[in-house]
């Protein structure tokens, strides 16, 4: 009698813990499986314009003019390349310097009000979405920058400013947690030593924390690479390489998303644009690595 | 001669390359207490700790030999660790109560382990916490979270929830070593009880508190035991150097 | 220049580009909402938009970007936690789990721009689910996955050892002590996650565009079959969602009233993710209460 029920007891708990790593394997089987696909379906089509419709590496990368209705059409990506490259360097260089010191900010200098405002404020906007970002990009920056320079203010000037709004979340918060997890003997040495607020920041703090203030800025411009609306909305849409940071450009996700509804699947142009979005997959890849290498050196 | 409850033959426990504890063979007798002292790093916690098999919950843990009970060696991998833990009841340093109520502390493992009817499930709760001298304490605020006890209180609610399961051994890994004097004295007072149903394995680097409760006591140093003895024996009249220079508080 | 001196510019620079940003962030608030909150009325929340008069709403957006987050939830939470709970609790340390690691962190860092792509080309075209909101709602799960796979290791990771063991101990199995003893203390930062998830899932628009799609068939409110085309709560006909919405009125409206429209749809979108971010704090502070009660 006792023998049975500690059988029946023995069968229900295994079958319960068999359930358990049923269920958490079948999530993490399914998780690797659509990251393999996703990686797997971009590379495919994003190869395919250069494989099935035979156009050479050299148009697309090198090529200045994006004509694909043209005759003969041409697909030349640099613009967007170049768009991209220039929008989210330029919104890193604004934000990095802002980030920095609004962690030095909540960190060094005035913890309790920076805890108190500083945080909440930049979690605020991280959680606004990338359109109301577009938004009012179109509705301040644009005009603001048309009165002040020439052109329609439209352009990398106005999509690398909202972009450095976007990003600022990301690095101040990630140089907020490098700076606080410095160990206090670090600057106390440094007080010790006479050493005034500034010298110890300048001399100690920020060289000991440059991997992982790096980290935070790579991790910024890397969601700059890949953010589309908003920049779509204040970037002016033109397909060419422009003169000034206030003439209308492209990017690469600007040029997806304005023209893969427009485009049949399976067309030439269809495939060149998804061989944007490969260079868009690689580039992630490409800072991730980047990521990594500095969160090691960070770790030494 | 006593009936043995629980034996090891040629324990030992790696730490990836690090041997923590060194082909120790041990002889547990059944309801006495026995207690394990050593200076700490020992191995006495990780001995006990592989009496139930908790060390296999830390990654790169080895354990190798053998653990009997009865005429099962529970060092086995096809050993249902589930079942034999329910068999082997454990009390921590510091304690560790669910963050549930007090009469969910005690009636969780029970009703996990197949005890769904409430009026037998109020009575393990009033045996357990009788058991563990703390009914009379708890008895008009079982509904009230077990975290508003005090650390003494927490403490023996942890062995009454250990002794609901109805283990014929406990594992207690130093537990009053964290509580004030008089709390103390009260866990001292409740090992003495327990004694008489349960077989009671305890690791301590209090030697008072050694020479008190236990029957009998196991010296060790660097993994190894250096002796195994009648507590009284141990203490007054140590047959190896180590452990008199150790008792007398030379070292350690 | 003496170190003193040096000292204080360099506070004072730090001071004033803090203050630049709170500036920023106030300007970006009180500019949306005071443009917005002015064209917010029940009327404005609830009639359908309209495409060339004045006047429109954005009833259906709301109604569809509520439903579209209350699916992805409904997918990306089980699946979140059950990834999670492995990571953080069956996967043995070593290659594999380093590498699970590794493109766990590439997909977060993904432009959701490309994943609404491959949600365009599988969940679209392959499966055959066509420009519909359960096409979005797999497309945002593919997008959110890994923050959920995030937020629930952290919080398991907040799990004492002590009370996992003194679960384990009595005798109960893995599962259980996870599912009784483990989660319950993790929810606080589970939930207060999730719900900033939901925040980010609600505002995203990218990758629906080519996935729940930038259209909306007319609904009937007072059909509530699944099943019926017209029907608003009928998973596979396509929705255009509030930050779609906005997207669209602003790069293609042609209503003489957009640009009200389009304040007054990012108040709504901004006044939501408020209330995201306080409902999370808020949960937080009320669970984390409740499990740490000394009453």
């Amino acid at each position: 009698m006792a023998q049975s029920r500690e059988k029946r007891k023995l069968k229900q708990h295994i079958i319960e813990e068999w359930t358990g790593k049923v269920f958490t394997s079948l999530c993490i089987v399914l998780l690797v499986v659509t990251i393999f696909s996703l990686v797997y379906f971009v590379a495919t089509k994003g190869f395919s314009s250069f494989i099935k419709n035979g156009i050479s590496l050299g148009e697309i990368f090198g090529g200045t003019k994006w004509k694909p209705e043209g005759e003969p059409p041409l697909f030349g990506a640099l613009p967007f390349i170049i768009g991209s490259f220039s929008t989210s360097i330029l919104a890193a260089i604004i934000a990095a310097p802002l980030s920095i010191c609004a962690a030095l900010f909540m960190v060094e200098i005035m913890p309790k009000i920076g805890r108190k405002y500083l945080q909440p404020a930049i979690e605020l906007l991280a959680g606004i979405p990338s359109v109301v970002y577009g938004f009012v990009g179109l509705s301040v920056i644009v005009p603001f920058y048309r009165d002040i320079f020439p052109g329609q203010g439209l352009g990398i000037a106005a999509g690398a400013s909202v972009l450095s709004i976007m990003i600022l979340p990301t690095m101040t918060s990630i140089a907020t947690d490098a700076l606080a997890a410095l160990p206090p003997g670090l600057k106390e040495g440094s007080y010790a030593l006479g050493a005034t607020r500034w010298q110890t920041l300048a001399r100690t703090v920020i060289p000991t924390t440059l991997p992982a203030l790096m980290t935070g800025v790579v991790l910024g411009m890397a969601r700059a690479f890949g953010e589309a609306l908003a920049v779509q909305m204040v970037i002016g849409n033109a397909p060419h390489i422009p003169k000034s940071l206030f003439e209308s450009a492209s990017t690469l996700t600007s040029a997806i998303t304005l023209s893969m509804g427009n485009t049949v699947m399976g067309s030439v142009q269809n495939n060149v644009l998804w061989t944007l979005a490969l260079i868009l997959m690689l580039m992630t890849f490409v800072f991730v690595f980047i990521v990594r290498f500095l969160e090691r050196r960070a770790n030494r | 001669m006593q009936n043995i409850e629980l034996s090891t033959k040629d324990l030992s426990v790696f730490y990836g390359e690090k041997q923590a504890v060194k082909g120790i063979s041990l002889d547990f007798a059944s309801r006495q207490v026995t207690a394990l002292i050593g200076p700490s790093g020992c191995g006495k916690s990780t001995f006990l700790r592989s009496l139930n098999r908790m060390n296999d919950l830390i990654g790169g843990a080895r354990i190798t030999g053998e653990i009997w009970i009865g005429n099962e060696n529970i060092n086995d991998p096809k050993t249902d660790v589930v079942l034999l833990r329910q068999k082997i009841g454990m009390v921590w340093q510091r304690p560790n109560p669910f963050h549930k109520s007090i009469y969910e502390n005690i009636a969780f493992g029970p009703r996990y382990h197949g005890i769904r009817d409430k009026k037998k499930l109020d009575q393990i709760v009033e045996e357990s916490l009788t058991k563990a001298a703390l009914w009379e304490e708890t008895k008009d605020r079982l509904n009230r979270s077990a975290l508003s006890l005090s650390g003494g209180q927490q403490q023996r609610l942890c062995i009454a929830r250990s002794i609901a399961v109805s283990p014929s051994i406990i594992l207690m890994d130093e537990p009053a070593s964290a509580l004030d004097p008089i709390s103390s004295a009260k866990i001292e007072e409740l090992i003495a009880e327990l004694k008489r149903d349960y077989s009671i394995i305890i690791v301590t680097h209090n030697m008072h508190q050694a020479a008190r409760v236990s029957e009998k006591t196991a010296f060790f140093l660097m993994g190894e035991v250096v002796e195994y003895d009648d507590t009284s024996n141990i203490f007054t009249n140590p047959s190896d150097k180590r452990t008199d220079d150790y008792i007398s508080g030379r070292f350690g | 220049m003496s170190a003193k001196t040096a000292d204080k510019i360099a506070t004072a620079v730090i001071i004033f580009f803090a203050g630049i940003i709170v500036l920023i962030m106030a300007g970006l608030l009180g500019f949306i909402l005071v443009r917005g909150i002015g064209h917010i009325s029940f009327d404005f929340l609830t009639s359908p938009p309209e495409t060339i008069k004045k006047g429109g709403g954005i009833g259906p957006q709301l109604f569809n970007s509520l439903f579209l987050l209350v699916l992805t939830m409904l997918i990306t939470v089980p699946l979140g936690l059950g990834a999670g709970i492995y990571m953080s609790e069956y996967a043995k340390p070593g290659k594999v789990t380093d590498f699970i690691r590794l493109i766990v962190e590439v997909l977060s860092s993904f432009p959701s721009i490309v994943v609404g792509l491959f949600g365009l080309l599988v969940f679209v075209n392959v499966f055959g689910f066509g420009f519909s909101l359960f096409s979005g709602a797999l497309a945002l799960t593919v997008f959110n996955l890994p923050l959920m796979v995030r937020i629930t290791e952290q919080g398991m990771q907040s799990v004492p050892q002590a009370q996992k063991e003194a679960s384990l101990a009595l005798g109960l199995s893995k599962w259980k002590t996870i599912k009784s003893i483990m989660l319950p203390i993790a929810l606080p930062i589970i939930l207060t996650g999730t719900i900033l998830a939901a925040g980010r899932v609600f505002g995203e628009a990218a990758a629906l565009l080519f996935t729940a799609g930038m259209s909306s068939p007319r609904l009937d409110f007072s059909d509530w079959n699944p099943l019926s085309p017209m029907s608003p709560l009928n998973p596979f006909r396509p929705a255009e969602t509030l930050a779609v919405h906005i997207w669209k009125i602003n790069s293609e409206g042609l209503a003489p009233d957009a640009p009200e429209i389009a304040a007054g749809a990012s108040a709504v979108l901004i006044l939501m993710v408020l209330l995201f971010n306080l409902l999370a704090r808020w949960i937080g502070r009320l669970l984390h209460k409740k499990f740490t009660a000394t009453k």
